[in-house]
């Protein structure tokens, strides 16, 4: 083993005792803040692997927006504490499709790229390289994602307005 | 170097967990957060192959793989806090009123 492989043997390793704590913590605030090492060391990931841009992008767009935006969901919904209230009764059958699609996934891999024959040697993805590419052969793939991150903005304001009439009708004729 | 498998295991690690955590839980945050999971298994994959074919694109498509999942998230919050304003429960088996 190289020492980049041992590099990313440690972060990966973080990243997937984050991921395991994400599904089986018993708080929900745990939750969030296990989901921050797992989405942190997916952007260590994306260093390794000399993908620059993106492992900043990483950082900034998930673990400084989405977490956040997701511990105020948690803070403006009322989420019970333990394992219980938090997962279905169905958690060994949630726990063999999970363990199945992990085997046939690995088998997969292991099969079409064998453990030693396909190594890595990263082109850098710096933001001059990635820009390069988004303005000038995924012009209108950008523009169409701009306009559904608007669409989807502008959808979420109107949904979750709280003068909402349907709303405050219902409300109304439960009071 | 690393090795292309190495990556492409601890992404189906996490999509794995992801799937378990989608299945698992009920309350409708945790399994937004699941599902986020996937998405990042998935953009593992598209950086990996992007280095292993030596093409930028799939890093490219990883961005908007991430913008996606923003949307999502503020859609699926959005959603969520309104079930939560009208049934005062966010477990996804409470809410069944389109079940067959």
């Amino acid at each position: 083993m190289t020492a980049l492989e041992i590099a990313f043997v440690v972060v990966a390793v973080a990243g997937v005792i984050g991921a395991f704590r994400v599904v089986t913590a018993r708080n929900v605030v745990h939750a969030a803040l296990y989901l921050v090492i797992t989405l942190s060391a997916t952007a260590g990931v994306y260093l390794l692997l000399a993908a620059e841009f993106l492992a900043w992008v990483q950082i900034l767009i998930y673990v400084g927006a989405i977490v956040i935006l997701f511990l105020f969901g948690l803070m403006l919904t009322k989420a019970p504490i333990g394992r219980e209230a938090l997962d279905n009764q169905r958690r060994g059958v949630a726990f063999l499709v999970g363990a199945a699609i992990l085997a046939g996934l690995i088998y997969l891999v292991v099969d079409a790229f064998g453990w030693d024959e396909t190594r890595l040697d990263p082109i850098q993805g710096t933001a001059t390289e990635v820009g390069g590419s988004i303005f000038s052969r995924f012009v209108l793939p950008f523009e169409a994602i701009s306009f559904l991150l608007l669409a989807a903005l502008i959808g979420a304001i109107v949904l979750s307005r709280k003068d909402d009439p349907v709303v405050r009708e219902r409300k109304e004729r439960r009071a | 170097m690393i090795r292309l498998s190495m990556v492409l295991i601890f992404s189906a690690i996490l999509f794995a967990t992801g799937v378990y955590g989608v299945l698992a839980r009920r309350n409708a945050v945790l399994v937004l957060m699941s599902i986020e999971l996937m998405l990042n298994a998935v953009n593992v994959n598209l950086v990996a192959f992007a280095q292993h074919l030596q093409e930028i694109t799939g890093q490219v498509f990883a961005l908007f793989v991430i913008t996606v999942a923003a949307a999502e998230v503020g859609i699926g919050l959005a959603i969520v806090i309104l079930i939560y304003r009208n049934r005062e429960t966010i477990n996804v088996d409470e809410v069944n009123l389109l079940k067959w």
